[in-house]
């Protein structure tokens, strides 16, 4: 019962501290939402925007019906894709104005088109592009499919493979869905683990602790205030994400009980790992650059801002070590895709870390000085 | 059994001896001021005390706990001022003292503990904008939340400005006028010599004289003596025609005469009368508690508790300390 008091206690001191305090509360609640208002904005829309591409055409007819203008009717078909926007040009020199205008994505439609396609001659169109861009890969799959769509028309075939698109989970799936639980993994991680690492080198060189261990407060019951404090936190920041989330973006969120282990054990894991790197280091100076070295990793590499699938095996590696790729494959497996048995397995790997990390830091956490 | 029980404590940090074998006692209701320059081991020591450190050997009674092994339960029956008191930065002096009581789960008059303090006035100003006194007073503040019995302040008015000081000077006095043990360390000669009962002054891990200061004086320092202004000349006469023993002091231009008995003082005042020779203001003295402790740990102690004018060696063995 007098841990309970005592827990509490710490709590509403060091909750009124924080909350006066205009540094924290803008990384602890505005940040996040600043985040998910830049990342939303940057891919809101994905599906209406088109890659713009440069063509030249250089088709000679014949011109006489414009059922004959095939390579007219090709360019009409790549602009109702959806996909690409056709931008037409006049030009002598057709890679020059490429690079004049920055772009290295171009379609030439080669001369007598029209004419070989009428008479089933082979025909040879150019594609430019950059192939490590991912635009380049969009742009050579719809001329394929729009080529071989006119391959059949010519020999008047018709299509027998078709296919139905659908998602899982959502019914529309928009980009900023995607986007939320790996943002609600960053939110989870950079408030606890920057604070902790803060406040736990800082109470030791100026003695805090010291000051902390003349009182009845055990250095466990402290450890679970910050905790406890940093949940209620993470909560606040979750929710306010969502709702800016639905309510700017439209996004869909799937809001389950299953979030629950997410979002407290999270903040358990990162407040203990804090603490932790605060504690094993000499000084202030020292704590915050292995914080960083700690933190950065997991702040990119572990499907926060983008997923991991498009890392090389390596770095996918890597990911598979870093806890918090746990909490965000988690928060994906409840909110995207509804798998909740992959999210219990995410959730048990996350709390036998947490357990492991929580005991070393409140082991080698001294008070007191030998 | 007394408060405090010491004997022989050490505490050694790699191959530094930073307390080396030393031994008191602190009585009930008394003020017990450790006094000495930086690096002494004044710290230390209170900090075994207070069980906030572990020593190597010796024996150490508070309140007959062992401080290290029974620190928790020890807490509850002691305050304790660190050196350098901070607290939490964005916390009112009344909310902390809230906090205290709560995790000492006690009914306590926060109004009454910062009149106690004489911080009534900052009662709602946030630590951070406190000044070096007021933060200091709320440390004592702190201190007083269990109503312990016995207080440890460790160099409680360092770096503070003379009013500051004096109004913590006040502050002990009234905790010393109802009852409570006090454990002091400075190294301010005028704040021991003001606030304490007994003192014990510290140099290189070592008790270097203990008792009430004019015991101290007493026993380390020289006896009552005459001192007169004037020339060599006036000592040679003196010391000629008197059988006293006469030192003079070339750079001061000042004749001492120690004072076995009151009347050797008429003998020599006769001799000086009889030269003829011209003599300038005469008093007597003794040496003050000052005057010991330069001679105790060989040098002066300014503001920060440096020592300055000691010698190269001494010096350097007080750098290592620390």
């Amino acid at each position: 019962m007098g841990s309970g008091r005592r827990i509490l206690s710490d709590f509403k001191v060091f909750s009124r501290g924080y909350l006066r305090n205009k540094f924290g509360l803008f990384f602890g609640l505005i940040f996040p939402v600043i985040l998910i208002l830049i990342f939303g904005a940057i891919f809101s829309g994905n599906s209406s925007s088109t890659i713009d591409i440069y063509t030249q055409n250089q088709d000679t007819g014949p011109f006489e019906s414009p059922q004959l203008d095939i390579a007219s009717q090709f360019l009409q078909a790549l602009n109702s894709s959806s996909t690409i926007r056709v931008i037409t040009v006049e030009t002598s020199n057709f890679t020059n104005y490429l690079a004049e205008h920055s772009s290295s994505d171009g379609i030439i439609i080669p001369a007598n088109f029209s004419a070989n396609y009428l008479a089933a001659s082979p025909i040879n169109i150019t594609v430019y592009g950059n192939p490590t861009s991912s635009t380049n890969g969009i742009i050579v799959g719809t001329v394929s499919a729009v080529s071989n769509l006119f391959n059949l028309q010519r020999f008047n075939g018709e299509a027998v493979i078709g296919f139905t698109q659908s998602t899982i989970g959502f019914e529309n799936p928009q980009y900023v869905d995607l986007l939320i639980p790996g943002l609600i993994g960053f939110s989870i991680l950079v408030s606890p683990m920057f604070s902790l690492v803060n406040i736990s080198s800082e109470y030791k060189k100026n003695k805090l602790f010291k000051q902390l261990s003349l009182t009845p407060i055990t250095k466990m019951e402290w450890l679970a205030s910050k905790i406890l404090w940093y949940i209620v936190l993470t909560l606040a920041s979750f929710l306010l994400m969502v709702a800016v989330g639905v309510v700017v973006f439209g996004a869909h969120v799937n809001l389950t009980l299953g979030l629950l282990p997410f979002l407290i054990i999270g903040p358990t894991l990162f407040a203990s790992l804090g603490m932790l790197v605060g504690t094993v280091t000499k000084n202030p100076e020292t704590a915050g650059v292995i914080g960083n070295i700690v933190t950065f990793p997991m702040m990119f590499l572990a499907g926060t801002f983008f997923p991991i699938s498009i890392m090389p095996d390596y770095l996918q590696n890597i990911a598979h070590v870093l806890p918090l790729f746990y909490i965000v494959e988690g928060l994906n497996n409840v909110m995207v895709y509804g798998n909740i048995t992959g999210a219990l397995i995410d959730i048990a790997i996350v709390s036998v870390i947490t357990v492991i990390i929580f005991a070393a830091a409140v082991k080698l956490f001294k008070w007191r000085e030998d | 059994m007394k408060p405090i029980e010491v004997k022989n404590l050490q505490k050694t940090y790699g191959d530094l001896k930073a307390v080396d074998g030393i031994s008191f006692v602190v009585n009930e209701g008394e003020v017990f001021g450790l006094l000495g320059p930086n690096g002494a081991g004044k710290t230390t020591t209170i900090e075994i005390l207070e069980g906030l450190r572990e020593r190597d050997g010796g024996e150490v009674k508070v309140l007959g706990c062992d401080p290290w092994k029974d620190g928790y339960s020890l807490h509850k029956k002691i305050g304790v001022i660190p050196q350098e008191f901070t607290f939490f930065e964005k916390t009112s002096p009344r909310e902390a003292i809230v906090y205290y009581a709560d995790l000492f789960n006690i009914k306590v008059d926060p109004d009454q503990i910062l009149r106690d303090v004489l911080l009534e006035d900052s009662a709602k100003t946030l630590f951070d904008n406190l000044s070096g006194g007021q933060k200091q007073k709320t440390g004592l503040a702190l201190s007083l939340v269990n109503s312990p019995d016995m207080l440890f302040l460790d160099e409680p008015t360092t770096g503070l400005d003379p009013n500051a000081r004096r109004a913590i000077w006040e502050v002990i006095r009234s905790l010393k006028a109802k009852g409570k043990t006090i454990i002091l360390t400075t190294h301010y000669l005028d704040e021991a010599e003001q606030l304490s009962d007994r003192v014990a002054i510290m140099n290189h891990g070592h008790i270097v004289a203990m008792g009430t200061t004019d015991e101290i004086i007493s026993q380390h320092g020289s006896g009552e003596r005459l001192e007169i202004n004037g020339e060599e000349k006036l000592a040679e006469y003196i010391k000629a025609n008197t059988e006293l023993q006469v030192n003079y002091d070339t750079a001061k231009c000042v004749i001492s005469i120690p004072l076995n008995k009151k009347i050797d003082a008429l003998a020599a005042l006769a001799a000086a009368e009889q030269s003829g020779l011209d003599w300038g203001e005469i008093q007597t003295r003794r040496d003050s508690l000052d005057d010991v402790f330069i001679n105790l740990v060989s040098g002066e102690v300014d503001e920060q508790g440096e020592i300055v004018s000691e010698d190269a060696e001494s010096q350097l063995s007080r750098k290592r300390r620390r």
